[in-house]
């Protein structure tokens, strides 16, 4: 049975037995009710979403006598009186009231009418005749402030911002100088936002600048915000370490200081349980010692997490992990048992000086690698940078790594060790 | 600028430097409030603290819903009274138990209560309001059962998991070093010469508080010990080997370049 299943064979066997007993259910579900199949697949060969008919309206009972007759109408939002005819629907001999049923659909805005008057008063304007200004009014009134067509229309050229920023100065003025008070009209949209011309040509223009942009320049763009975000952080964490020094220097400004300090928005939330999201990338001590002081409060074995982590923060995951094993190897607790401030201040301390070591080690390693290239006369050829390849000559390597992935498993040490090895992954401690 | 709140003692600057408010209107107490809202620049109280549980196998009395009696705590490290810095820890624990937020009103700050089962156990530090007004979070998980699967529960000794840790203040303002100067719970580096600090002001009633510290504490007989020095020594050690190692490299790489320089010149030649 496994076997089968292994090979594939089973599965091979289930597909047409599946077709089979998928296509009855499909067949079974596509005879319609009531209609004949081909008009059923008219509209698309699957049920409607949504009854066109209301099914309870057929059923129910009919009481009333309902004829049909043709009649005369008016439609009260002409203004002529055009007399038309149409089929009225009479229930039990009543006729339907009321007015045409779509007249209430002819909407229009009210525009201002101002007089000569106020004209004199208070809308002249050295870019705008009289006639001009009419000429605006009255096409907005015709085309119910549809300002493209109304710039189409518009008898000069100008521009769908500077009709705008016309009409609704007039309308401004009128209205401030119709109004009893100020405070009447302090609610009215045009008074209590005005139109800014400079503002819309501005908008219009970056508008159009974005839609018009290509997928290439869209991509740069991100990169680009990606690149300033990252050097503001960095921009911030440098600021706050030149804050903590300025902090620590002057003991007089301390007042100074400090009113400056908290207007940093750099204050990470108190949860000391790592994960911790810190808003920007620790990138040296003293930011973290800043960022720490920020907090008020804090435990001792979250700075020292804090710390490594900085510590870590040059290093790769690798090297990250040949530290621990390291630390293991000499005997130390990866987390201080006793995390006092002079335990933690060491086991920094320690750390920091391992991976000087492993930086030595790779130092040599790349150093013998050159010394190679000299011996055999290929002096002046690049030599191969594996990233991951140590070449531990005879010298160095008592204990022995092996040729070979087997063997790196292996815990324990062997016996006399070859030149070139490749790939060695765990280098002991003991083993220099 | 008056200081209306606690909060703002810690940003804000001394009564000296402030703003355009006059001090006659400023009431006496604000006063009193703003001096101690002065902060000391490098000095740091750090309080050593010990938090963990201690769980005793209940044998014959065992049920299947209360197999196990545990006192989750936290205690100074060397068994003093923390409540001259923490005004009240909060136990929150697991939703199955009643009322799973324990209210610890005073030291010593322990909760005991009867289960079976092991989860993690989130504590909240609550500081007195001339000390800190954030809380500081806490995390342990409750252990019952003992490590080593094979050994026999005896419900004579019990399972004890503590873990050191320290609370540490970087910007202590002036009352709450004043009033813990010379308290055992609290350390304190060598202050600056010629620092004078205001009187100190009780936070609490100290005739209604009972014993704090926990040095007779019943269960004070499976409190571990936490000596730095072990671990000092042991990190010394180490350093010692690991410098050892960077000086022989060093010696190693100015060897292999002497080397390299006498094959250059002569491939050169």
């Amino acid at each position: 049975m496994d076997a089968k299943d292994i090979l594939g064979l089973h599965k091979t066997s289930f597909p047409s037995s599946i077709e089979k007993k998928s296509r009855p259910p499909k067949e079974s579900q596509r005879k319609p009710d009531g209609i004949s199949r081909e008009v059923y697949a008219l509209t698309g060969g699957m049920p409607p979403l949504m009854p066109s008919i209301d099914a309870s309206q057929l059923k129910k009972k009919h009481n009333e006598k309902v004829t049909w007759q043709w009649l005369p109408f008016t439609n009260s939002a002409r203004k002529d009186d055009l007399h038309l005819y149409h089929w009225v629907r009479i229930v039990n001999g009543v006729l339907p009231t009321g007015d045409y049923s779509f007249a209430k659909y002819n909407k229009s805005v009210d525009i201002i009418k101002y007089t000569d008057e106020e004209y004199e008063k208070y809308l002249t304007d050295p870019m705008w005749t009289k006639e001009e200004t009419n000429e605006l009014f009255d096409l907005c009134e015709r085309f119910d402030l549809r300002f493209v067509v109304i710039a189409d229309r518009f008898s000069s050229s100008r521009t769908v911002e500077e009709l705008k920023d016309r009409y609704y100065s007039v309308l401004r003025a009128i209205v401030l100088a119709r109004a009893a008070s100020s405070g009447d009209v302090a609610t009215h949209p045009v008074i209590k936002e005005p139109y800014n011309v400079s503002q819309e040509i501005e908008r219009k223009r970056a508008l159009s600048m974005v839609l018009s942009q290509t997928r290439q320049h869209e991509k740069r763009d991100e990169e680009v915000l990606i690149e300033a975000k990252r050097i503001a952080e960095l921009r911030m964490a440098s600021k706050v370490a030149e804050q903590s020094q300025l902090v620590v220097a002057t003991n007089a400004d301390a007042e100074v200081t400090e009113r400056a300090v908290p207007g940093e928005s750099l204050s990470p939330s108190n949860v000391q349980h790592p994960p911790m999201a810190v808003p920007s990338p620790i990138t040296d001590n003293a930011s973290t010692l800043a960022s720490l002081r920020m907090l008020r409060v804090y435990l001792r074995t979250y700075a020292l997490e804090q710390m490594v982590q900085v510590s870590n923060s040059t290093a790769g995951v690798r090297t990250i992990k040949r530290v621990e094993q390291t630390l293991q190897d000499l005997g130390v607790n990866l987390k201080p048992r006793v995390p006092t401030k002079a335990v933690c201040a060491e086991h920094l301390e320690l750390r920091r000086e391992i991976l000087t070591w492993l930086n030595l080690q790779k130092q040599v390693q790349y150093k013998e690698a050159e010394g190679s290239s000299y011996r055999d006369g290929t002096y002046g050829e690049t030599p191969d940078t594996p990233k991951d390849r140590t070449f531990i000559p005879d010298s160095l390597n008592f204990g022995g790594e092996r040729v070979g992935k087997k063997d790196q498993k292996r815990k324990g040490h062997g016996a006399q060790p070859t030149a070139a090895h490749k790939r060695p992954r765990k280098q002991k401690a003991s083993d220099l | 600028m008056p200081n209306t709140s606690s909060s703002k003692k810690h940003c804000q600057d001394q009564p000296q430097l402030s703003g355009p408010i006059p001090k006659s209107h400023m009431a006496k107490s604000e006063e009193n409030k703003k001096n101690s809202g002065k902060k000391l620049k490098d000095v740091e109280i750090s309080v050593p603290i010990v938090y963990g549980n201690i769980a005793f196998w209940l044998g014959k009395k065992a049920s299947e819903y209360q197999s196990h009696k545990w006192t989750i705590y936290v205690r100074g490290a060397s068994n003093e009274d923390l409540g001259v810095i923490i005004k009240r820890v909060v136990f929150q624990l697991h939703s199955s138990f009643n009322n799973p937020m324990r209210v610890v009103d005073a030291p010593p700050f322990e909760l005991s209560e009867a289960g079976w089962g092991e989860f993690e156990i989130a504590i909240t530090l609550y500081f007195h309001s001339d000390v800190c007004d954030k809380p500081l979070n806490l995390y342990h998980h409750l252990k019952l059962y003992p490590e080593d699967e094979n050994s026999s529960m005896s419900t004579k000794k019990p399972v004890v998991v503590e873990l050191y840790d320290e609370i540490v203040f970087p910007d202590p303002s002036e009352a709450f070093l004043a009033r813990v100067l010379n308290h055992p719970a609290v350390h304190l580096p060598r202050l600056p010469a010629g620092l004078t600090l205001p009187p100190p002001i009780p936070v609490e009633d100290a005739s209604k508080r009972r014993k704090g510290d926990t040095k007779d504490n019943p269960l004070s007989q499976w409190f571990l010990n936490f000596s730095e020095a072990d671990e000092l020594l042991q990190l010394a050690a180490a350093r010692q080997q690991v410098q050892a190692h960077i000086s022989k490299l060093k010696r190693q790489i100015s060897l292999i370049e002497g080397q390299h320089k006498q094959l250059k010149s002569s491939s050169d030649q």
